[in-house]
């Protein structure tokens, strides 16, 4: 795809649609795409070489399983191109950032606007939680703390076949909870997988709030680098730094960069719902409006028409 | 007595890996213990160790899938499914990946005790959409295991014997096709793995007391074409033994009997197996004798179905082959 547009602009495109998004449905993943959309866009938008998508603009609705007799089963993979062996490929390992992962693809030109309108309703792949048929996901990622082995497996298997494209793994930091993660660094640091990176949009949030009031995982930037990975930390909404940290040298070792986000980035209006910005959802119809107006103001839109309740 | 052979698993994997190179050799720190010692010293360049963490190595796999390499996954039956669950099913089954889980030590074939025996897997696996299961019972099974298994377009759970394994059978495994044993026609034997040579050892003794038995021998477990199986049940004068070194619950014992519900077919079925309880850890003869899975558990239920005493007794029962726990066949202990 055509560097067209500036990352920044991305970025910003991608925070208007999810509000705008989530104003309509009455509530959504909005905090992730305060902190991750930088950090889609830049992966969509530079660091990433995908060819141009395989699928259809607008989704097809929801196919079927996979399964023996499932014979036309796709997953939504081809929205991030085609699989060659000089291209990128990208797991976005924490399904919930679904809409924002979608947000990213309409912002690229990679999906139809129409798409989102099709976002969790019955019969639709473009799924709440994304599955690997929704687009842009290629495998299942809803348990979180998967992703980042099934990365590693694939990085392997593509350096035996000595393909130059890489893999990606876009993570949160909520899975360095998980022990599967540090197995998957540890493998990937023993198996000398440098066709690996990650970005982790670290924003310190999950379910039930701040991550140190629910699980606190200390300096996860000396325990990465005690398993073996080469670990850069960033601002994650400094595009310059995140574009530094990508361009570390990390032969024979996974590159993990740790992305420092604020969950309000963008919607400074969503601070007085810390700490609970996991899933937002309005208490009123006052509250709905009041976010409405001051948010489209921050994001320099107008406020997004609500229908009457 | 059946010839004993020793470790078939090992030369069979090596021959089969060695000329298919999409075929990668995955180890979880079992690896002479899944007696793929020699396979790593030779071949180290398709040999990959991933250690004690068995839920990264599942979807470690899946990944190796997606590059279009077929993993052979190493480790004892229990590691496979229990605690990387999660993975097994979001890593492996729901995608389909070409993934042959080598499931060693099923069910009471271990003294490891409960942590290492694998005696609901059957249950587990056949509950999985898109899973293939198959069972080894013999020597030449396990010699056929792995290209059986690879033959699988999608995901494949294997119960595989190791250490001396008795040889029955002289053609390898056919998937989806099962053996008979013995054709008589009053009571129809359904068994699986190690329950085949106990099956056997009691074929003598129920002729000549007077007990015509059918005997048939499952190695593809899932998916299961239902239809022979019927016929064979619609032969018999009295009904179905099931013996299998598995819980009662869930395995093939289960399968014959949604199989015969699922028919209407109104014949009486024993199940035998662990009954609805966990093992310890001992000797396999032991465990077999003291769980109810040997030949003459097998005996006894036959009986329980006719509704007679056969006379038979431990004596006449053919000679048991004796496995120390600790004897030098064993690749370890554990």
């Amino acid at each position: 795809m055509d560097n067209r547009r500036s990352t920044e602009d991305v970025a910003l495109g991608i925070r208007r649609r999810v509000f705008e998004h989530c104003m309509r449905n009455n509530g959504g993943y909005l905090s992730q795409a305060c902190s991750a959309a930088e950090q889609l866009a830049f992966l969509y938008n530079e660091a990433l070489n995908l060819g141009d998508p395989t699928l259809p603009a607008v989704p097809k609705p929801f196919g079927g399983v996979p399964s023996a007799q499932n014979a036309d089963y796709v997953t939504g993979a081809g929205y991030n191109g085609p699989f060659q062996p000089h291209l990128d490929r990208l797991f976005i390992a924490p399904a919930h950032y679904a809409l924002v992962a979608y947000a990213t693809l309409i912002e690229m030109g990679r999906m139809a606007p129409e798409g989102l309108d099709m976002f969790n309703k019955d019969g639709s792949s473009v799924e709440m939680i994304g599955a690997e048929h929704s687009p842009g996901m290629e495998v299942h990622n809803g348990t979180l703390g998967i992703g980042l082995s099934t990365g590693a497996g694939l990085a392997f298997g593509r350096r035996r076949r000595r393909e130059s494209g890489e893999v990606c793994v876009f993570m949160s930091d909520g899975e360095v909870q998980e022990g599967q993660t540090w197995e998957a660094v540890q493998a990937a640091a023993h198996h000398r997988i440098d066709n690996l990176w990650a970005l982790m949009d670290v924003n310190d949030q999950q379910c039930d709030g701040a991550m140190d009031t629910v699980m606190e995982v200390r300096d996860i930037v000396a325990k990465f680098r005690a398993f073996g990975a080469v670990c850069v930390e960033v601002d994650a909404h400094d595009l310059d730094a995140m574009r530094q940290a990508r361009a570390e040298p990390h032969e024979d070792r996974p590159l993990i960069i740790l992305a420092r986000s604020s969950p309000t980035q963008g919607m400074g209006f969503l601070r007085r719902r810390f700490p609970r910005l996991h899933y937002v959802r309005f208490k009123s119809a006052d509250e709905r409006a009041e976010m409405n107006a001051a948010i489209a103001e921050e994001l320099g839109i107008p406020p997004v028409e609500l229908e009457a309740h | 007595m059946a010839e004993m052979v020793n470790r078939p698993y090992a030369g069979a994997f090596e021959a089969y890996a060695t000329a298919h190179p999409d075929v990668l050799c995955l180890s979880a720190d079992l690896t002479s213990s899944c007696e793929i010692d020699g396979f790593r010293d030779r071949h180290p360049d398709q040999f990959v160790s991933l250690g004690m963490a068995e839920q990264n190595m599942l979807s470690f796999a899946g990944g190796l899938g997606l590059a279009g390499f077929r993993p052979f996954l190493h480790t004892f039956g229990v590691f496979l499914y229990r605690r990387p669950y999660d993975q097994l099913i979001a890593s492996i089954a729901y995608p389909r990946r070409k993934v042959r889980l080598m499931g060693f030590l099923p069910g009471i074939t271990t003294p490891g005790g409960m942590t290492h025996q694998a005696i609901e897997d059957v249950a587990v696996m056949r509950s999985i959409p898109n899973m293939t299961i198959l069972e080894t019972g013999d020597a030449t099974e396990v010699e056929s295991i792995c290209a059986a298994a690879d033959s699988i377009d999608g995901p494949v759970y294997c119960r595989v014997l190791r250490g001396s394994v008795p040889r029955l059978f002289d053609t390898p495994i056919t998937v989806g096709q099962m053996r008979e044993l013995a054709l008589g026609d009053d009571v129809l034997i359904v068994t699986s793995g190690i329950a085949t040579e106990e099956a056997l050892r009691a074929h003598d003794a129920l002729d000549h007391a007077g007990v015509s038995v059918r005997h048939l021998h499952i190695n593809t477990i899932k998916p299961f074409d239902a239809g022979p199986l019927l016929d064979h049940i619609a032969a018999m004068s009295k009904g179905v033994v099931v013996l299998e070194n598995h819980v009662t619950e869930g395995g093939v014992g289960s399968m014959v009997a949604e199989i015969m519900a699922d028919n209407g077919v109104g014949k009486k079925l024993v199940r035998l197996g662990l009954n609805d309880t966990f093992a310890h850890g001992g000797s396999r003869a032991y465990l077999m004798k003291h769980y109810g899975l040997d030949a003459a558990a097998l005996v006894a239920g036959i009986e329980r179905l006719i509704g007679a005493k056969t006379g038979i007794t431990e004596a006449q029962l053919a000679a048991v082959r004796v496995d120390a726990v600790h004897s030098a066949v064993k690749a370890e202990a554990l």
